[in-house]
């Protein structure tokens, strides 16, 4: 039986936003309006506006290849994989993609040796994708599956977008929707489910021309089991031998979540890029978070490219988290989940690239070869780590590094 | 009858079907945007694993960027 203490539901894959010219207003806003109803004010308001702009020549992604293996190892957890992705075009009006992820787990985490054993598994992703081109008119459509013993997910995404303003500004819009399947290993009673939904727009301007700005925004809500079935909460027993118990988690059935991105990039005087990212995220569990990051890129003598970024994440815990319950029970809902705590994450990341051109392969165009390195930092506020022990609620606060290395080949043809 | 909410749409569309906008940088300006050192989406599947390296250690998601987001996992 495995235990799993380290895992929760995390959102739906989004698919590439990808640009649209729209020629018939009228059937394209039929057609949308049935998968977009919440956001059907906007859509019709962006396809009626269209006859009215230039447009920008829409054209398909390029077709590419890469291949990537990924390794995360940070706090008693290990997890490394392949992730292949190929990308084709077919004619000059439609490309498809496919993707092949999987994660190989091995945890021992903090909360594994505080309240259970550790334990080893896989999961495996596979994702479909198809970009259309009508008439100008681009819109993608995207299947992913994600598979593991315990939680089977199935998704399915669609975005459009649209250059206006003298192709200056480039809106797009994004809905998913995706079913969840969750069960216990060892507990064959135990079975239920989690609807999500996904609602994406955003915004690509150009400033100047040197200057790129984005803006994001995405409303996720969620229904259903939305705890890990293997959590527990603590509270303070004076009959247990350590002074504290353990009981399930219990979560709400709902949860919707609202998060703003500001993105900008800047193209330095040589050639060279600097970009900054700042993200605000607010959710219905009392969760606040903000994130900024910084990043350098450097390409230097025509073949290399060096970047270099520095990520801070802060985030206040949820209302209803505790690390030590005063007793058994004294609220509806209550959680033990690290990840909805109150911390902070520091990332260094560095990344090199080198192209290539493998003679070897005539129909190859191009090819890169990467390798990208971060550093991770979380320091928590309000989780203890009962590893090293201690009097019961004063035991040290938990802090952990984690090593993330990416290892890719591209390809262009 | 169209609510106030429904109203707006039409209004910003009267707004700007009379509007004839002028970029201000020129096709022939974007040279240097057109670099792939500029684009916020350079390496996808790079980009994509580490968003899900954080969603997976991390309350917030969304709003990541093209390519970007986890997956239906726990």
């Amino acid at each position: 039986m495995s235990i799993r203490p380290e895992r929760r539901p995390v959102a739906p894959k989004v698919v590439e936003e990808v640009v649209v010219a729209v020629t018939e207003p009228r059937a394209l806003t039929h057609r949308i309006a049935l998968l977009f109803s919440p956001a059907r004010h906007w859509l019709l308001l962006m396809l009626a506006l269209l006859p009215g702009f230039s447009l920008f020549a829409t054209v398909l992604p390029e077709d590419r290849a890469d291949i990537m293996y990924h390794r995360y190892d940070g706090g008693g957890v290990e997890v490394d994989g392949p992730s292949i992705l190929v990308r084709k075009s077919v004619m000059d009006t439609v490309s498809l993609s496919a993707n092949y992820y999987v994660d190989s787990i091995s945890s021992a985490s903090v909360d594994v040796v505080s309240t259970a054993s550790p334990y080893t598994e896989e999961r495996t992703e596979s994702s479909l994708s198809m970009d259309y081109l009508h008439n100008k008119t681009l819109m993608s459509l995207a299947l992913t599956k994600s598979d593991e013993s315990d939680y089977l997910s199935e998704t399915g995404s669609f975005s459009i977008s649209h250059d206006m303003f003298g192709d200056l500004t480039t809106v797009s819009l994004g809905y998913s929707v995706g079913n969840d399947d969750i069960s216990r290993n060892g507990d064959a009673d135990f079975g239920d489910q989690i609807k999500r939904q996904n609602y994406r727009l955003s915004l690509s301007q150009i400033l100047t021309k040197n200057t790129i700005l984005g803006v994001g925004w995405e409303t996720i809500t969620d229904e259903g089991f939305l705890n890990n079935p293997y959590r527990s909460y603590r509270y303070l027993d004076p009959l247990a031998g350590d002074g504290y118990s353990y009981l399930p988690e219990v979560y709400p059935r709902t949860r919707t979540s609202n998060a703003l991105a500001l993105r900008l990039k800047y193209y330095l005087p040589y050639r060279a890029a600097l970009s900054s990212e700042y993200r605000y995220f607010n959710d219905t569990w009392g969760i606040d978070a903000n994130n900024f990051e910084l990043a350098y890129t450097h390409p230097f003598r025509e073949k290399w490219i060096f970047d270099i970024r520095y990520r801070y994440y802060t985030q206040e815990g949820a209302d209803f988290y505790s690390d030590l319950f005063s007793r058994r029970a004294p609220q509806t809902y209550l959680a033990r989940d690290k990840e909805l705590s109150s911390f902070q994450s520091h990332t260094l990341g560095l990344a090199m690239s080198y192209e290539i051109k493998p003679g070897f392969l005539q129909f190859v165009d191009r090819g890169t070869l990467n390798l990208a390195y971060d550093y991770i930092y979380f320091d928590y506020d309000d989780f203890r780590d009962l590893t090293r022990g201690g009097v019961v609620g004063e035991e040290p606060f938990y802090s952990f590094s984690a090593n993330v290395i990416k290892a890719y080949v591209s390809i262009w043809y | 009858m169209l609510t106030k909410h429904r109203l707006l749409p039409v209004l910003l569309l009267l707004a700007l079907s009379g509007c004839s906008i002028e970029p201000w940088v020129q096709p022939y300006e974007r040279a240097r945007l057109a670099d792939p050192i500029m684009s916020f989406e350079r390496d996808p599947v790079a980009n994509g694993y580490r968003h899900h390296v954080y969603q997976t250690r991390e309350a917030a998601r969304g709003a990541e960027g093209g390519g970007g987001g986890g997956c239906g996992c726990n």
